[in-house]
């Protein structure tokens, strides 16, 4: 445990280092505060499009945060071998995975704290209250970045940040086109067709279970069960790609 | 005495190119290191020295073979528990400050705060690092990098260490320093494994010693067994005499001012040339008996190999 701890004290430490983030970050105080100019440019409820827009950019650029730093985490160690001296050490290979993983998520998470802050400081200038339910919306785009850091990882683990950001990033858009082939399912008659589909559904991300952005900004209902389904999903999702992770880390052979 | 490394049949190859093509880098590797000595182990670039030792720390999976570091299976982490490693041009955080830095691979083997207090700055005195130890590693030379690197591996004070090419990128001076050091390995009962080009140092300080050329293990011996007593030749230069009369005695290698330097393979007309000098009023500078070096084997060795 303190191993894996030692790898994610390094790797917050190298994250909070990088320009990219405190680039991303900026563009997303400016998208949360240019919110209130785009209210007052719409019709309609000022309040719904700034918080509509605000949970947005975090949730954008919480993502791209988590692919750009993500996808180079791992090929960094092995291009500029500092690997060589740390898995010299009695250390795991899953245990550099899980370090490595860990340090990201305590960034994105001191990140989306730090984007939340502004983000409930703009609601709370216009409605003068502390909307707890927005936090809701916030947790799980954060829940969310964790799958996304995991699959950064696992492709930074065997491919070049350039390639991995391409192939985080189609992770991420399919993930949230994937709800599409639900509707597919449903109105297909049963047969192989529809078998195949549904196996095609189940392996591939369905992201838009961590999106409760329109029941929070609306204040639509959420069934209770959906919160704890989601958070499941999310964390066997995870599991299963830090898995693969290892899987492929634990093969590479280190020249 | 048990061995501290033991390696038995070890192969590896790699698939390289865009069409991928096999290479053999290790035919077969077989040695063992025992606990206590230090141990060289050479061989020219490309021979597959570095591939070894990344076999035995497990960076590369050999394709066969087995390894055994103090018995245990080197694949286990827990077989590096007792291992400290310097990679040959070490690249760390560059962020970091040596103290930093010690302090994060002491983490890694799980040391307390007050072993790591009591540890980090006896290391950095030992390497001569306690004055730069708050700088951060970017702003070292390699030299001092090479010195943070054999800090880190000392930090869970091993029983064995491995060094690649540990006196590379070092002035004189601090050759000299890592060689003292290596030597107070040996005296505190610690394994050494190296590696390194500067055969001089290795003759100096190891007691057995291995050559590996093209993957394979050509000669593995300790330094008395593989370094014969026999002169090969006396080198004798004398002054105030002109080279053509040593002809038939020895070979005039060198001419500076009226200085000659002669080689004469014959150890018994090492005799005659001295008499020569002292029969024609030159004077005797030096005579130096050159027995085999290391230097000689390897480059036999490499050579005929």
């Amino acid at each position: 445990m303190k191993r894996i701890g030692a790898i994610a004290g390094i790797t917050f430490k190298e994250a909070k280092r990088d320009r990219i983030l405190y680039l991303l970050f900026f563009f997303a105080a400016l998208g949360i505060v240019a919110s209130r100019v785009l209210a007052i440019l719409t019709v309609g409820d000022r309040v719904k499009i700034i918080k509509d827009v605000g949970l947005a950019s975090i949730a954008v650029f919480g993502v791209l945060m988590a692919i750009l730093i993500g996808t180079g985490l791992v090929y960094k160690e092995i291009d500029k071998k500092t690997i060589f001296t740390l898995l010299a050490k009695p250390l795991h290979r899953a245990e550099f995975i899980l370090g490595k993983f860990l340090g990201l998520v305590l960034t994105l998470f001191v990140m989306t704290a730090a984007m939340t802050v502004i983000f409930l400081a703009i609601v709370y200038a216009h409605t003068l209250q502390v909307e707890g339910r927005l936090l809701v919306a916030v947790a799980y785009i954060f829940l969310e970045l964790v799958l996304i850091t995991a699959v950064a990882i696992l492709f930074s683990s065997f491919s070049t940040p350039i390639l991995s950001s391409l192939f985080a990033l189609a992770f991420y858009l399919i993930g949230h086109l994937s709800w599409g082939l639900e509707l597919i399912i449903k109105k297909m008659a049963p047969g192989t067709g529809r078998t195949l589909v549904r196996i095609l559904y189940l392996v591939l991300p369905d992201l838009e279970n961590f999106n409760f952005k329109t029941e929070v900004v609306h204040g639509l209902p959420i069934p209770p069960g959906i919160y704890v389904s989601s958070v499941l999903y999310g964390v066997c999702y995870t599991a299963f790609i830090l898995g693969l992770a290892v899987l492929v880390f634990r093969r590479r052979d280190f020249v | 005495m048990a061995d501290a490394i033991r390696i038995e049949d070890l192969r590896k190859s790699f698939r390289l190119g865009f069409i991928p093509k096999t290479r053999e880098i290790l035919k077969g590797i077989t040695f063992s290191v025992r606990e206590g000595e230090t141990f060289g182990y050479l061989g020219p670039n490309g021979a597959g020295k570095t591939t070894t030792i990344k076999c035995l720390l497990g960076l590369i999976r050999p394709d066969a073979g087995s390894i055994a570091i103090f018995g245990r299976p080197h694949a286990s982490p827990g077989s590096r528990a007792p291992l400290g490693f310097l990679p040959e041009n070490p690249y760390f955080y560059d962020y970091l400050t040596a103290r930093e830095f010690l302090a994060f691979t002491g983490d890694l083997f799980g040391l307390g705060r007050a072993e790591q207090g009591e540890r980090i700055p006896r290391l950095l005195e030992l390497v001569g690092l306690a004055r730069a130890a708050d700088l951060p590693l970017r702003k070292y030379s390699r030299g001092m990098l090479q010195r943070a690197g054999l800090a880190q591996a000392l930090i869970n004070d091993p029983k064995l260490v491995v060094l690649d090419e540990p006196l590379g990128g070092m002035d004189p001076l601090g050759r000299k320093e890592i060689r003292d050091i290596i030597v107070r390995f040996k005296d505190e009962g610690k394994t050494v494994f190296f590696t390194s080009h500067i055969l001089q140092d290795i003759e100096m300080i190891c007691d057995r010693v291995a050559i590996i050329v093209g993957g394979r293990i050509v000669k593995e011996g300790s330094l008395r067994d593989l370094i014969s007593e026999k002169v090969l030749f006396t080198e004798v230069t004398v002054s105030g005499l002109p080279p053509a009369a040593f002809e038939g005695l020895g070979e005039s290698v060198s001419t500076r001012g009226d200085r000659v330097l002669l080689k004469v393979y014959d150890e018994a007309r090492v005799d005659e040339v001295v008499g020569l000098v002292h029969d024609r009023k030159g004077r005797l500078v030096s005579l130096s008996p050159r027995t085999e070096t290391l230097e000689d084997i390897f480059v036999d060795t490499v050579t005929r190999t």
